[in-house]
């Protein structure tokens, strides 16, 4: 038997428990315990089964290496599989460490592939712990699935990572790690965060068209886009460049430094500053010409409030709709299913500026006119 | 219960040859035909052929052509078609956009004529008069089908005819001093792919509607869309949804507010002749696909047309030569003031033309008019029953009836069983069946569209159905017979990684030899 490639799995276990019983989430012992009291069963391991099964094919030419118990061992020997387990847990009371540190023992090994079945706070510990060291893909079991890491279904999680071990499909993408902060949210408000971006095996929005000749890589639309927006820049205007790998093209293309997650300033295509938070901002654009390149962050398709918090209301207003710059792959618009761009700036006169159509940059002198409600 | 329970479909098995590529077979040395010696009287006129050739372009090595013989290369070819889904074979309703119809053999017959194929393009006009007339008579009944005022039949695909109606735009705003304001060209993203890709290549900036909830382009997004900077509109009506935009006249009013003209991609105007027209809906140009709607045959049976029509105001513009008639004599029209010159050699594509002449007047004015009567029937015969298999829907404009085709989806289906349009499409191959998803992008998921165009008959439109139900049915039950498919075919699966790659691919065995052999000549 040749084994040819090394399958990472982890499983959080108490993803998902939150939802059945009213809570938003299981981030946070005590309202684990709470979901536990309320009666909350484990989603995980049934939606994180469905995915596995999928490999069954190529049981024999791969090696699943896994945590024990319930963060991979149970459901990886019930699927059929003879993992390789290592590690050690507490039986029952594991924790975002646990998810932590499988996933830097997995990396040691040199996987190919990390699955992981959890929410947002599974992909955040992912995230936090390698990075975007290793080909991962979220098998979603958690409440709160914002991240676009994440597969839409178990089986299609399943199915994405037989075609990428099978090597029918070779491409990755980046894609983004969100996630909320659950105290606000438990309150009743959404905000979400971007936190990073992992590597997950590319699949082309909706169907891969046998036919289509020279459908347009990832790569190959942001570096259309960068070129079009550098092409149009104006001198004597700052650019705000905020996150996002779209935008992270433009910088690229400039040959300056970016901030992936965070807003940077050029100037004359020069860099001003990298990562600045909002008071900084108003201080470098107060009295001067200044346009925004936004993209929209996240697989909600929202332009303001997710992920680029750092543009307040303040500094929209400043700006100006006019002075606005919008930039998506058509993939990513695609992706939207004809559901229109969102804002939530949290502040209701900056929302309904920006409501309405505009003109998002998907290409090479290339744009499409969008909805965009609040 | 399915819905056509008695129509089974065939056990259909394609023959697999594993044939070489031409240029792998053969022996050096070996002829298919041997040509006669040059006679003296021929070479006493025209010399041998070669020496009046200057030296620089005559090649130093013979080209690396395959050598074979007559009954080996006869095979081969027979042994080629037998692997593929012709549209003379297959249920062809499965290529939506493509209108694949039936190409009557009668014209094929009267094409391959020597009093059409003897002909030469240069020959004096007296003695072409007949294929002149068949030109011009073209060029008057499609006036009548589009209510415009002129045609050139030069185009020699859809594309070509959009790349000529840009150019008629840039024409047309040189000619008012307004050229280099107006860089914009508006397009739909439901329209077909080439009326954003033509103007691109003339260095048009392009811009594209999304649809609205009724799948509709978005009239409040024209609206954002239409400026100064507007030099035109290409659109396509009905869109491949098969919705017809009823608001039509309100684009085309709009973009002539701000000074921009109208193109109309009629490619597929199946659905709509001798219904409506590109005049009464105030487009200034519209053109036809003749290897669409006009039954010439298609793609890569082709060849094709694209005869493009113009209002009055841009006849200055078209192509030249214009087929011409002074009352007694066809002639070529040099003299178009404002031309953009030639987008062809010669007359344009004449059998494909021909062809389209013939079933003009095969079928005549109620004739055309049946076949859209027909071809619309068809459809939303077949909309209604692929409504009622497992896991399908259509998009936008629930409870309306369609045009000439549906875009669907299996969305739900691939929700429910992880079945993809992908895995449909390799099924449907074992009962002999093509099916093709969409043209990207692909904004509704996991689409397929159908066409069923008027010449297909309600049982072969039933067993096309029944093929649907089938492996829809197996998507629920037997997943795997499904995703492993196709079963019966020449090739298991199709690789496609390597075709958008453009370190993999090689699209002639020259190529192929240079990537991956390393042979370079």
């Amino acid at each position: 038997m040749i084994i040819t490639k090394k399958v990472g799995l982890i499983v959080n276990p108490i993803a998902g428990m939150g939802g059945r019983v009213g809570l938003k989430g299981t981030d946070g012992v005590e309202i684990l315990e709470q979901a536990r009291l309320l009666g909350a069963q484990p989603e995980s391991h049934n939606r994180a089964l469905i995915a596995i099964q999928k490999l069954l094919p190529i049981k024999e030419k791969i090696e699943l290496i896994t945590y024990p118990e319930e963060m991979g061992g149970i459901i990886a020997k019930k699927c059929g599989f003879q993992p390789t387990i290592i590690g050690s847990i507490s039986k029952g009371k594991t924790t975002s460490e646990d998810t932590q540190k499988a996933a830097k023992d997995l990396l040691d090994l040199n996987i190919h592939l990390l699955l992981f079945a959890g929410g947002d706070g599974t992909a955040r510990d992912i995230y936090d712990a390698i990075e975007s060291k290793v080909v991962t893909l979220g098998i979603p079991t958690g409440v709160k699935i914002q991240s676009a890491v994440f597969a839409r279904n178990p089986t299609r999680a399943g199915e994405l990572a037989l075609a990428f071990l099978q090597e029918r499909t070779h491409r990755v993408r980046e894609t983004e790690v969100m996630d909320i902060d659950e105290d606000l949210f438990r309150e009743g408000i959404v905000r979400a965060k971007l936190y990073g971006y992992l590597t997950i095996p590319y699949e082309r929005a909706h169907v891969q068209s046998s036919k289509a000749g020279s459908p347009e890589t990832e790569s190959f639309a942001h570096q259309a886009i960068a070129e079009e927006i550098i092409e149009n820049m104006e001198t004597d205007y700052f650019y705000i460049v905020g996150p996002g790998t779209t935008t992270r093209a433009i910088m690229d293309k400039l040959q300056l430094v970016n901030t992936l997650l965070g807003i940077d300033l050029i100037y004359n295509k020069k860099l001003i500053a990298n990562d600045l938070n909002e008071s900084k901002l108003v201080h470098h654009i107060q009295g001067k010409k200044v346009k925004l390149i936004i993209t929209p962050i996240g697989g909600q398709g929202y332009i303001l409030g997710r992920g680029n918090q750092q543009l307040s209301p303040d500094i929209i207003k400043k700006i100006g709709k006019e002075n606005i710059v919008v930039i998506a792959t058509r993939n990513k618009l695609n992706s939207l299913n004809g559901q229109p761009l969102l804002v939530d700036s949290g502040d209701k006169g900056v929302d309904e500026l920006l409501c309405g159509y505009i003109g998002i940059i998907t290409g090479y002198r290339e744009k499409s006119i969008y909805k965009v409600v609040c | 219960m399915s819905p056509v329970k008695k129509i089974k479909v065939r056990n259909f098995h394609q023959a697999k040859w594993d044939e070489p590529i031409i240029f792998e077979l053969g022996t050096k040395g070996e002829r298919g035909i041997l040509l006669p010696e040059i006679e003296g009287e021929i070479e006493a006129a025209v010399g041998d052929g070669l020496s009046k050739i200057p030296k620089h372009m005559i090649r130093k090595q013979p080209p690396r052509l395959p050598e074979i013989s007559q009954m080996q290369i006869l095979k081969h070819y027979l042994r080629l078609s037998q692997e593929t889904l012709g549209a003379d074979l297959n249920v062809d309703i499965g290529q939506g956009t493509c209108t694949m119809k039936y190409s009557p053999k009668i014209n094929e017959i009267l094409a391959t004529s020597p009093k059409l194929t003897a002909l030469h393009p240069s020959q004096p006009i007296s003695t072409v008069q007949g294929i002149l007339e068949i030109f011009h008579k073209t060029d008057l009944f499609l006036r009548e089908i589009s209510g415009l005022d002129q045609f050139t039949l030069q185009p020699a695909s859809g594309s070509q005819a959009i790349l000529t109606m840009s150019s008629i735009i840039k024409a047309y705003h040189e000619d008012n001093g307004e050229n280099k304001q107006r860089d914009e060209i508006i397009t739909t993203i439901f329209s077909h792919p080439s009326d954003a890709a033509a103007p691109a290549v003339q260095g048009y900036k392009i811009i594209d509607i999304y649809p609205n909830q009724e799948g509709l382009p978005d009239l409040e997004a024209l609206k954002e869309a239409i400026s100064d900077r507007t030099a035109g509109l290409f659109i396509t009506n009905p869109e491949d949804t098969g919705i017809y935009n009823p608001k039509i006249k309100e684009f085309t009013r709009m973009i002539h507010e701000v000074g921009g003209l109208c193109g109309y991609d009629q490619a597929n105007a199946n659905g709509i002749l001798g219904i409506a027209r590109a005049k009464e809906a105030d487009f200034d140009m519209c053109f036809f696909n003749l290897h669409k709607t006009f039954s010439s045959p298609h793609g890569c049976g082709g060849p094709s047309a694209g005869a493009l029509g113009v209002k009055k105001e841009l006849i200055k513009f078209l192509p030249i030569p214009l087929v011409g008639y002074n009352g007694s004599e066809y002639y070529l029209d040099y003299d178009v003031s404002h031309t953009i010159g030639k987008v062809r050699s010669y007359y344009g594509v004449v059998s494909a033309v021909l062809k389209a002449y013939l079933w003009i007047i095969s079928l005549g004015k109620e004739g055309l008019e049946e076949v859209s009567r027909i071809a619309v029937l068809n459809n939303n015969y077949l909309l209604k029953k692929v409504l009622e298999i497992s896991g399908t829907s259509a998009p936008y404009a629930e409870g309306h009836h369609r045009i000439e085709q549906v875009r669907y989806s299996w969305s739900k289906l691939t929700e429910e069983t992880g079945i993809t349009t992908e895995d449909i499409t390799n099924r449907m191959i074992d009962f002999g069946f093509h099916m093709w998803s969409s043209h990207h992008p692909f904004i509704v998921p996991q689409p397929f569209t159908l066409e069923p165009t008027e010449s297909y008959s309600k049982a072969e439109i039933d067993e096309y159905i029944a093929g649907l139900a089938k492996v829809a049915k197996e998507a629920y039950t037997n997943p795997e017979i499904v995703k492993n498919a196709p079963h019966r075919s020449v090739v298991h699966k199709l690789i496609t990684n390597s075709l958008d790659d453009p370190d993999k691919w090689a699209i002639t065995w020259r190529a192929y030899l240079k990537k991956w052999k390393n042979d370079r000549i």
